[in-house]
């Protein structure tokens, strides 16, 4: 093999980077939605890499809906101070307030429809004109089908009939008044990819990421945080376990699987040798029906 | 281990998406909740009680109930040898657009033809693109050989008639793969029901595929993406010119000439993610510190002067069109050559090529969606390029209409 070819990380590093200064260079109000996640973390590692020795050239911002986890928050600010970069966060729960949103109502009431009113009021606030977000192709259907630049109204609708052709390795960022771009620099990693690059990189997770007991209600098969923000029925046995949590959003729709991993490769052992994909496993709110994602997409979601 | 990405093209109901699933499949790359979903959906769609693979990859709703492929999807599997990202291309005459964005990324594709019906107009249109786009590596994947009783006879005749057309479009590295998608035969592993065939299997072939030498690494290119001026007390003179090195291979101290300006000057640092590096290559991400203070800004080229691209203003190119509405020759544009955006307009139309066999086609009615023509165009400025045949990273632009922001058209610079 020639001295002169990269391997997968790095190929896909290298292409993370270039999207990444395409907006830094195409736009003039650009944002990076940051939640303490492993997949907007790896986002905050490319766009320091793609900007050394200099800053991060636009804030973080963070839609918070009052459901995260601590430790997430805790990681947010201390890498967001890290880097030196601004963080701006927008609650949900102000949104609610102010725009007299009705609170979805049940056991596992998510906020995480109600987040793209937040996240629009956040980009008509600022007149953000692109959002860096970490959303990857292999996590679900529709995102197969999304844009690296993807072109949304004023709406903040996809509209994936309507999507540019994206050709060889240019973007067209070009938008008319009041649109903004979703850019998705990881598109093309899978999770194993954000892991492997994690381990390599030697980039630090929140603590929820590896094992540590939590007291959980097992609802459905899956585990779920006992918080404030779910209700416990009678028949609710709250139980101790030792978990990890495979992907990070609101304690009310992320389940936690069951795992004694402690360090990163364990993890890494485990994700290869499961049987359940990403969101199959922890995430509550893809399971109503079958074009979930699709629907939120076309309205404004991330 | 590295990234081969492929595209996969074939005509309604050839098998395409069943061919994807299949590898997904059985690369035990479809976990057990997105199986249990297919099921679901192939119990509503057949009441055969088998596993429909097809619908794996059919993302959106409308595909779903219409049973086709609207877009372009990208599917991802991993072996321990490669990372494949694969973009799924759907097959109907109306969407050569989407078919042509899958393959100008690819360095593969997979034509897959049906081995009842041999050689089709599609399989034309499809190997066209293919070579239009330069793309390095042609499979060429029989499909349904259990309909024709996993005969010989209708492979190798089959491989007759497309060496023809293989040959008739300059396509050098073909190869041929009797398979069922369905059955799974000599996709993962060698067919039991094949004995005449002595070549490796699908994925095989797709993990051991050398693409090594796909990468230019001769001629020097690079555009500058974004100025990095960090303005701290500690790098208050800090300047770092940030790009894709396109082609080639920087070293530290190289003498490069910047164009359009043509000023020559001296590379004295290349940084990779903040640390220094002795030498870049493509298609790296990288920083470049020069010698001298020259004006330097988003869209500038550094080459090496002794193999110097074109620079030019008035432009020989193809132009693939992609938008609804018709090219209107006269009009402005915008030419986006990778970081560099131009004005341009649309001069002369030559004439049109034809899909299905890439004769020239006297110029009769306006171009419309999925025509490719033979244009000149004239910028504002000129433009630092290379002939696509030769360097494809420098060769390729897209036009973007001024009023709408929509990209109309591919540009194969000539």
């Amino acid at each position: 093999m020639s001295a002169y070819q990269l391997n997968y990380l790095e190929e896909l590093e290298a292409e993370s980077i270039f999207i990444m200064r395409e907006v830094a260079a195409q736009f003039e109000k650009p944002a990076l939605l940051f939640s303490g996640g492993k997949d907007s973390i790896t986002l905050v590692h490319l766009a320091r890499k793609a900007f050394a020795p200099a800053k991060i050239p636009f804030p973080l911002v963070h839609i918070d809906t009052g459901h995260n986890f601590p430790e997430a928050l805790e990681f947010r600010d201390q890498m967001a101070k890290e880097v030196g970069a601004t963080l701006i966060v927008r609650s949900v729960e102000d949104t609610i307030r102010v725009r007299k949103l009705t609170e979805p109502k049940g056991k596992f009431a998510s906020r995480n429809w109600l987040q793209t009113y937040t996240l629009l009021d956040t980009i008509e606030e600022f007149s953000f004109d692109a959002c860096i977000g970490g959303a990857r192709r292999d996590e679900e259907k529709a995102r197969a089908k999304e844009r690296i630049f993807s072109v949304r109204d004023e709406f903040g609708q996809w509209n994936p009939k309507l999507q540019r052709p994206e050709l060889w390795n240019i973007f067209n960022g070009r938008i008319h008044k009041g649109e903004n771009v979703r850019v998705f620099p990881i598109s093309n990693w899978t999770e194993l990819d954000v892991w492997n690059y994690i381990r390599e990189e030697k980039v630090g997770l929140p603590s929820i990421y590896f094992s540590h007991e939590r007291e959980l209600i097992e609802h459905d098969g899956q585990l779920i945080a006992a918080s404030d923000f779910i209700r416990l029925d009678p028949e609710d046995v709250v139980i101790k376990e030792k978990v990890r949590y495979r992907t990070v959003g609101d304690m009310t729709c992320t389940a936690a699987v069951r795992s004694g991993a402690n360090s990163i490769d364990e993890v890494i052992n485990e994700i290869k040798a499961t049987r359940i994909s990403e969101r199959g496993e922890t995430r509550i709110d893809d399971k109503v029906t079958e074009a979930a994602m699709e629907d939120r997409k076309k309205n404004g979601y991330f | 281990m590295n990234i081969l990405r492929f595209i996969t093209a074939g005509s309604v109901d050839d098998g395409k998406s069943t061919l994807i699933g299949r590898l997904l499949y059985d690369s035990k790359s479809i976990l057990a909740d997105q199986l249990e979903q297919l099921e679901k959906s192939s119990a509503k769609k057949n009441d055969n009680g088998e596993i429909d693979l097809a619908l794996l990859t059919d993302g959106l709703r409308a595909e779903r109930e219409q049973g086709i492929t609207i877009d372009v999807a990208y599917r991802y599997f991993s072996t321990p040898a490669r990372k494949f990202i694969i973009a799924d291309a759907p097959g109907h005459v109306q969407y050569t657009r989407n078919m042509i964005t899958g393959a100008s990324n690819a360095e593969l594709i997979i034509i897959l033809i049906d081995a009842r019906q041999g050689v089709v107009e599609q399989t034309r249109r499809h190997s066209i693109i293919a070579s239009l786009l330069k793309i390095p590596h042609v499979v060429v994947a029989i499909n349904k050989m259990d309909l024709v009783d996993f005969s010989q006879d209708v492979f190798n005749n089959i491989i007759i008639d497309y060496s023809k057309v293989a040959t008739q479009l300059g396509l050098n590295d073909v190869k041929f793969f009797p398979i069922s998608a369905l059955q799974g035969d000599n996709i993962v592993d060698r067919s039991e029901h094949m004995a005449w065939y002595d070549g490796p299997s699908l994925l095989q072939f797709l993990e051991e595929v050398p693409v090594e030498n796909d990468t230019n690494l001769k001629d020097q290119r690079f555009q500058v993406q974004y100025v990095i001026r960090p303005q701290t007390d500690d790098l208050h003179d800090y300047r770092g010119y940030a790009g894709k090195v396109q082609s080639g291979i920087f070293k530290k101290g190289d003498r490069i000439t910047v164009l359009p300006a043509g000023i020559s000057t001296t590379v004295t640092a290349i940084e990779i993610g903040g640390k220094e590096v002795k030498e870049a290559f493509a298609p790296q991400s990288v920083v470049f510190q020069l010698k001298d203070d020259v004006d330097i800004s988003r869209g500038d080229a550094f080459v090496n002067a002794a193999e110097a691209p074109e620079l030019k203003s008035e432009l020989d190119v193809i132009l693939c069109w992609l938008d609804d509405k018709p090219l209107q020759t006269g009009n402005k544009y915008y030419l986006q050559h990778n970081a560099r955006t131009i004005r341009t307009i649309v001069r002369t139309l030559e004439h049109k090529i034809d899909v299905n066999t890439l004769q020239p086609l006297e110029i009769t009615s306006p171009v419309t969606l999925n025509e490719i023509v033979k244009a000149k165009l004239k910028t504002a400025a000129p433009v630092v390029y290379d002939s696509y045949d030769l360097l494809p990273a420098n060769g390729s632009a897209i036009l973007v209409d001024e009023t709408s922001n929509s990209t109309v058209a591919a540009v194969l610079f000539r």
